[in-house]
């Protein structure tokens, strides 16, 4: 598991790699929000390509970035989420708040 | 149901045992010869099992987490995960959709949702004080 963080423009762009579960978005939570504060980005990235499971912890994990780029008058885009992803994004209705880009490759 | 092979793994309730136990459950389901996104279903149900087991029934402390998984006749696939933890009060309202009693550390509510979207069947036994114990079935296709 790993997190790539960099500034580009107004946005941060965070490439998150690996399995998103309870025992590792804890580490990239805690990397994350000292680039939000400290950066104050207009828009939150989180590209998604490269991540290989997720399950409702990773749910939380983007909520709790949505709140934190709400409080500080940003946005946050979910781009890049592979098929077995999706399954899980779909049961929690984050679409409705938040953009997400699926992979190009995937129909579902 | 006949059982046709089984395995049993426990382990403590700390967090880097997430992938383990999701890894450990899913190789054992390749015995089915499942497909691409039957196994992915099976590792993210597990995952979500033990994670509460970490989070919810043993919270600061650390127990055991005792899984078994069995091939049934009819390739069907069970999994039965348990704890000694804190047990859950109301099953009915825990099993809700958006239901968390952890909002604070994040929790979506969603876990039991996953489950039973994922699975073909969930079953939640749970004592306060004792435990919980919650069963999980797939059905396999054949190919
Ligand atoms: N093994 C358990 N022991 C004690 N309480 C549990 C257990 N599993 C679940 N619960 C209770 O049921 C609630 C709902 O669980 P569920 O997995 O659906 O959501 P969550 O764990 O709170 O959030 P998420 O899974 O989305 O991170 C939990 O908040 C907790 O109160
Ligand atoms: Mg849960």
């Amino acid at each position: 598991m790993s997190i790539e963080i960099r500034m580009n423009e107004e946005n941060l762009l965070a490439k998150i790699s690996g399995e998103l579960d309870h025992h590792t978005a804890a580490a990239m939570r805690t990397e994350l929000d000292e680039k939000i504060n400290g950066l104050n980005p207009h828009k939150l990235l989180l590209d998604f390509s490269d991540v290989s499971f997720m399950d409702s912890s990773g749910i939380g994990f983007i909520m709790g970035r949505y709140k934190l780029m709400k409080e500080n008058g940003g946005v946050v885009e979910v781009v890049n989420t592979p098929r077995n992803i999706n399954k899980v994004l779909k049961i929690s209705g984050l679409d409705k708040i938040i953009t997400i880009g699926r992979c190009k490759n995937e129909d579902n | 149901m006949k059982i046709i092979n089984e395995m049993k793994i426990s382990f403590p309730s700390r967090s880097v045992n997430e992938s383990f136990s999701r890894s450990a459950v899913a190789s054992f389901a390749i015995l089915l010869d499942p497909r691409m996104d039957e196994l992915s279903d099976i590792r993210t149900a597990v995952s979500e099992a033990v994670t509460n087991c970490i989070v919810h029934a043993y919270g600061d402390s650390v127990g055991t987490i005792e899984i078994t998984a069995r091939i049934l006749e009819g390739n069907i696939f069970y999994i039965r995960i348990k704890d000694k933890g804190c047990g859950i009060p109301d099953i009915e309202k825990a099993l809700e959709p958006m239901f968390t009693t952890a909002p604070e550390e994040e929790r979506a509510g969603l876990g039991f949702a996953v489950m039973e979207s994922f699975m073909d069947k969930l079953t939640v036994k749970s004592k306060v004080g004792v435990g919980t114990t919650v069963t999980m079935q797939k059905k396999i296709s054949r190919r």
